[in-house]
């Protein structure tokens, strides 16, 4: 007698993880929150609780990181960048699921925003060997000396994901991360709580890319566990509030920019939650997280 | 002018000594001295001039700057006419005035250095004479030797040698130390004593500021009494920031062996004003002991008459003119 | 006594030209008068004379100010670009014109040699104006998009360590590009921003283009605080501009801060050592130490220590410290008591804390603010003198090993404005500016500017850069 055998077969889930130091840990809180639909309502996955141990424990990743990448080629960078461009185009149906569900779009409108989020990352990556042409300067300084400024990352960088606006799943936290890694900085990135899975799903990309571990950091959860450690944290150089919705409390705009103040962090103002993540980036992102270093040097025999 | 007898004590107590024993070693310690950045130099000498050299400062300065002037003719037309008329000036640089003191030195070619022993007397006024095959010095060492024996033999109380620039720049660094060696000996006479030593490096010929402190090194290693810039003869002689090179070198120098080298910047220096640079450096780099005609003499000849024009003013309120001061 | 004794060659007091015994504000094109009583005085800080007193600017004269810089806006960034320019060009060749004057003024108000404001400050202000005028008609060519737009009013509070030079760094980028200002200088120095408003009347400038208020840090809060600013320029203290941030926390105001220093001045074994010594001189000494990009932490490789402190001590010796209006004074007075005392309480904290402490013999007048050239031997990372801003002529000293120690000592600071290297060796230096992170880094030369030159600092030193191209960026609605 045989087994009978069965028309039913159960997919494999996936276990959701942060991604911190290029590993997919468990929440140090090992809590997880519920992902739901964003149309139906229906569960979809359990993603980590990211805490502010796990954001601390992130930013000193991120820290690590930062000499080696600011350290690398333009070139090198580019080429990493390209390689996540190329990773996710390979794994296109998987994120049209991830932002029509985070989105609640059709596939065939969700399709669409992760091409343009390919392309942002293939953008973003020819950029990296050009900042430094439009952004830096020889000086014709009145003396006999050799004066030339050049932009340099700013170091670790607190990004608030996109919570909002057309594409701002996928397209939108490319869209923010990018120019920041780009120039060489190094991020911790709080995904927006209520949308998180193409950002979770974003490490796996970045992991396969050769992008250095700690370069990337990405925690789910809640915004106000996460924002302010990052706008608290002495090691943290800049922050982008992009996504940033609170009027009022702890994961306000105004409160997280008191908190930067004291370490004089750079911080980038939110974007308006119906800003359209499809529009023509230019390069504003590009140069916000950028010191310009001048140098002199005396021209004689 | 006091003769003190070079003391090779410091030379070896220093470990300078060993330096000239090849050409490696000598060239690795010239290579060795840290470098100049022109631009610093530069600055730091503008700045220095800068300095604002004021009334009683100033009568000081002027008196001191005609005590330290080797004047000098070196023309291919010097008759001995023309250099008696030198020495007048020398002795008695302001014919009203007997408080002008003398210059320190007249400074000619080695046939006038009779003429000029005569005109001077007994007057506390150093002769000193151009040898070498001045200003190129493109001659062989037996020539130069001779040229160096005649002066001291007429009597010349310093010999002005210039260094082979060609030798210099070609890195022949020990065939100038040698040459510097034996015309030192050249100098000496018969009763023991010697003439003064002054070395010209013809810093524009050496064009770099890291070349010109190599060449006051290798100067006062092979037992140079003075160190001096420049003939005169080239376009670019006497500047505050070569001489600043000089005079750091000398600085350094007695801080390493104990030995005092005097510096004698030459050629270009015309006025005042340029002469006050140039003291208010000797004050602020080298302090009082190179603040005397001993270790500080200026090459010059039309630098004495602005002074005393100077010097009038600052006597009198009224600004002089050059029919007030002796064409000479 | 030495033998070659520089008399005495003052720059004459006349030449500072009258100053008033009051002073009220400059609003909207004319000197106006307080709505408040409360004076203050600014004294020469070199005799403790009083100079003049000057109004303590109110909220209601900060909103007068505020008023007539936003009526002025419209018209003059309606203005074309050409004729903006036109105006900074005039302003530019009057302060050539009276830049003796200015420079006495200057350097009785604010206690620095007149050889510093003549020779530094003033050609700096005239050349920064004369920079930025040429940029006003050439904004879309800057790399800020075609359309550059001015910010609107701007906000501009400044120090008093270079009083006419931080104002030529606010106000001549923040007119090409269009905007209009509000600006308060410094309590202890407001004469030369006060004559620098009679320029702007010789010039023509448009009434309420440029409005300077006086008064001290309450006048200085109101006027960052205001609601009808756009944007809010400082240079300062890192304590001060932390509190601009937290006001402007929320806003859309635009904010750039240049604030504070502990630069390291990193010297190699193989330096040019007397120019290297000639740069440490002028990195601490320059301004009396009064410089946030001041090399106050001299990093000097352990091999050539004592070579170094022998020539660094023997040059110290010669430094001249007196009267600032003479001539060949070379270090001036300390800008104000409360100055001198923070740079006494820190250098008797270096003593304390075991650090050896050395000046070179100098007379100081009895009268005034004064504090010798100062070295510190011996220090380390944990000293408060090596950590803390002392902003006075008072250098520490420190020993590495290695370039990477060098590095790593240089960046150990929550301030990242400028730093020095000193090596003759080319791929150390560029490999060393790659890694110091400093807004500015002087290789075999320091404290050099120029107005074509982005000056600003990294992490706790600001955000922003004032000069060149770049420093248009801070003025422009990108």
């Amino acid at each position: 007698m045989s087994e009978p055998t069965s028309a039913l077969r159960l997919d494999v889930y996936k276990t959701y993880k942060l991604f911190v130091g290029g590993k997919f840990p468990r929440s140090e809180s090992g809590r997880v929150y519920e992902v739901t639909d964003r149309k139906t309502g229906e569960w979809l996955a359990n993603a980590p609780q990211g805490t502010r141990k796990d954001t601390r424990d992130a930013v000193s990743a991120a820290r690590k990181a930062f000499g080696g990448w600011s350290g690398a080629t333009a070139y090198n960078r580019g080429q990493i960048l390209y390689r996540a461009a190329e990773m996710l185009q390979g794994r296109r149906e998987q994120y049209t699921a991830e932002v029509a569900v985070s989105e609640g779009l059709t596939a065939k409108k969700a399709a669409p925003l992760v091409d343009a989020a390919v392309d942002r990352l293939v953008w973003y990556a020819g950029w990296t060997d050009k900042v430094a042409q439009i952004a830096g300067n020889a000086n014709p300084v009145a003396g006999p000396y050799f004066n030339l400024s050049t932009p340099e990352p700013t170091g670790v960088v607190g990004v608030v994901a996109p919570q909002g606006g057309h594409g701002f799943s996928l397209l939108g936290l490319v869209s923010v991360l990018a120019p920041v890694i780009a120039t060489g900085n190094t991020a911790v990135v709080a995904l927006a709580p209520g949308a998180p899975l193409p950002g979770l799903s974003l490490g796996e990309v970045l992991a396969t890319s050769d992008l250095p571990g700690g370069v990337v950091n990405l925690i789910s959860g809640r915004t106000e566990d996460i924002a302010p450690t990052l706008a608290s944290h002495a090691d943290v150089n800049a922050l982008d509030l992009a996504g940033i919705v609170a009027e009022e409390g702890p994961a306000s705009a105004k409160d997280l920019e008191v908190a930067a103040a004291d370490t004089l962090k750079r911080v980038l103002r939110p974007e308006p939650a119906s800003h359209d993540w499809t529009t023509a980036p230019g390069t504003d992102r590009l140069l916000t997280f950028l010191e310009t270093k001048t140098v002199w040097h005396p021209m004689g025999m | 002018m006091s003769s003190s007898p070079l003391s090779t004590s410091g030379l070896a107590a220093s470990g300078l000594a060993e330096v000239a024993s090849s050409e490696a070693s000598l060239r690795r310690f010239l290579h060795g001295l840290p470098g100049i950045d022109a631009v610093g130099l530069q600055a730091r000498a503008a700045g220095l001039g800068t300095r604002s050299i004021k009334t009683t400062a100033k009568a000081y300065a002027i008196d001191l700057a005609i005590s330290m002037i080797d004047l000098t003719t070196l023309e291919g037309a010097d008759t001995p006419g023309k250099v008696r008329s030198l020495c007048q000036k020398a002795k008695n640089p302001d014919p009203g005035n007997p408080d002008v003191p003398h210059t320190a030195a007249v400074c000619v070619y080695p046939d006038m250095v009779p003429f000029a022993k005569e005109a001077l007397g007994g007057a506390p006024i150093n002769v000193a004479a151009v040898a070498t095959a001045f200003p190129s010095g493109r001659a062989g060492l037996p020539v130069k030797l001779a040229d160096t024996a005649e002066a001291v033999a007429a009597g010349a109380d310093e010999v002005d040698m210039v260094i082979d620039r060609g030798a210099f720049l070609s890195g022949r660094y020990l065939e100038i130390y040698e040459l510097i060696a034996e015309i030192r000996k050249a100098c000496e006479r018969p009763d023991g004593t010697a003439a003064h030593l002054k070395v010209i490096f013809e810093t524009g010929e050496l064009v770099t500021y890291d070349n010109i402190r190599r060449a006051s090194w290798l100067a006062m290693l092979a037992g140079a009494d003075f160190i001096k810039t420049s003939t005169g003869k080239v376009t670019v002689n006497a500047t505050p920031a070569n001489t600043l090179v000089l005079m750091e070198a000398v600085r350094d120098f007695r801080e390493a062996t104990g030995i005092q080298v005097g510096v004698k910047p030459a050629g270009g220096i015309r006025t005042t004003k340029d002469a006050m640079k140039y003291l208010v450096m000797v004050n602020e780099i080298l302090g009082d002991d190179w603040l005397t005609p001993d270790w500080f003499r200026f090459g010059a000849s039309s630098l004495l008459n602005d002074l005393l024009m100077q010097r009038q003013k600052l006597a009198s309120g009224r600004y002089s003119g050059p029919d007030y001061v002796t064409v000479d | 006594m030495a033998l070659f004794d520089y008399a005495p060659a003052p720059e004459s007091r006349a030449a500072a030209g009258d100053i008033a015994s009051t002073y009220g504000h400059y609003i909207d094109g004319e000197f106006v008068e307080s709505t408040g009583s409360e004076a203050l005085k600014t004294v020469d800080p070199s005799t403790e004379e009083v100079l003049a007193e000057f109004a303590q600017g109110t909220e209601a004269d900060v909103d007068r100010a505020v008023a007539a810089a936003r009526k002025a806006f419209t018209s003059w960034s309606a203005l074309s670009g050409a004729e903006r320019g036109k105006y900074l060009f005039r302003i530019a060749r009057i302060i050539q014109e009276r830049s003796r004057e200015l420079a006495v003024l200057e350097s009785i108000d604010n206690g620095k040699p007149i050889k510093e404001t003549r020779d530094v400050d003033l050609p700096l202000v005239a050349a920064h104006f004369f920079y930025y005028a040429g940029w006003a008609d050439k904004l879309e060519f800057a790399g800020y998009g075609p359309n550059p737009r001015p910010v609107g009013v701007a906000a501009q509070v400044i120090p008093w360590n270079f009083p006419l030079l931080m104002l030529a760094w606010k106000i001549a980028p923040a007119l090409a590009t269009g905007n209009t200002v509000v600006l308060k200088p410094a309590e202890t120095t407001p004469l030369t921003a006060l004559r620098f408003a009679e320029i702007c009347r010789q010039a023509g400038l448009p009434k309420g283009v440029v409005n300077i208020i006086t008064g001290d840090g309450r006048t200085g809060a109101a006027l960052t605080a205001h609601p009808d600013i756009d944007k809010v320029a400082f240079t300062g203290s890192t304590e001060v501009g932390r509190a601009i941030a937290r006001t402007l926390a929320g806003t859309t105001k635009r904010l750039s801060l240049e604030l504070g220093g502990k630069a390291a001045n990193i010297v190699f074994d193989d330096a040019p050592i007397d120019q290297a010594v000639e740069g440490i001189v002028d990195g601490i000494f320059f301004n009396q130490g009064h410089v946030c990009c001041a090399g106050s932490r001299l990093l000097v490789q352990e091999s050539i220590h004592d070579d170094v402190m022998d020539a660094l001590k023997r040059r110290m010796s010669t430094l001249r410290v007196g009267d600032p209006l003479d001539k060949n004074t070379d270090v001036g007075a300390i800008n104000s008591a409360a100055q001198l005392a923070r740079i006494q309480e820190l250098t008797a904290a270096g003593e304390a804390e075991g650090a050896e402490r050395w000046s070179p013999s100098c007379e100081l007048p009895s009268a005034g603010y004064w504090f010798a050239p100062t070295v510190f031997s011996n220090v380390s990372a944990t000293h408060r003198i090596a950590r803390e801003e002392i902003f006075g002529p008072v250098l520490s000293v420190l020993t590495f090993r290695t370039p990477e120690e060098a590095v790593a000592k240089a960046n150990n600071t929550p301030y990242g404005l400028s730093a020095g290297i000193w090596t003759e060796k080319g791929s150390r230096i560029l490999w060393m500016a790659g890694k110091l992170r400093a807004g500015v880094v002087w290789s075999n030369t320091f404290n050099k500017f120029d107005p074509t030159s982005p000056f600003g600092g990294y992490k706790e030193s600001g955000y922003g850069r004032e000069g060149g191209r770049h420093g248009l960026e801070a003025y422009l609605d990108v």
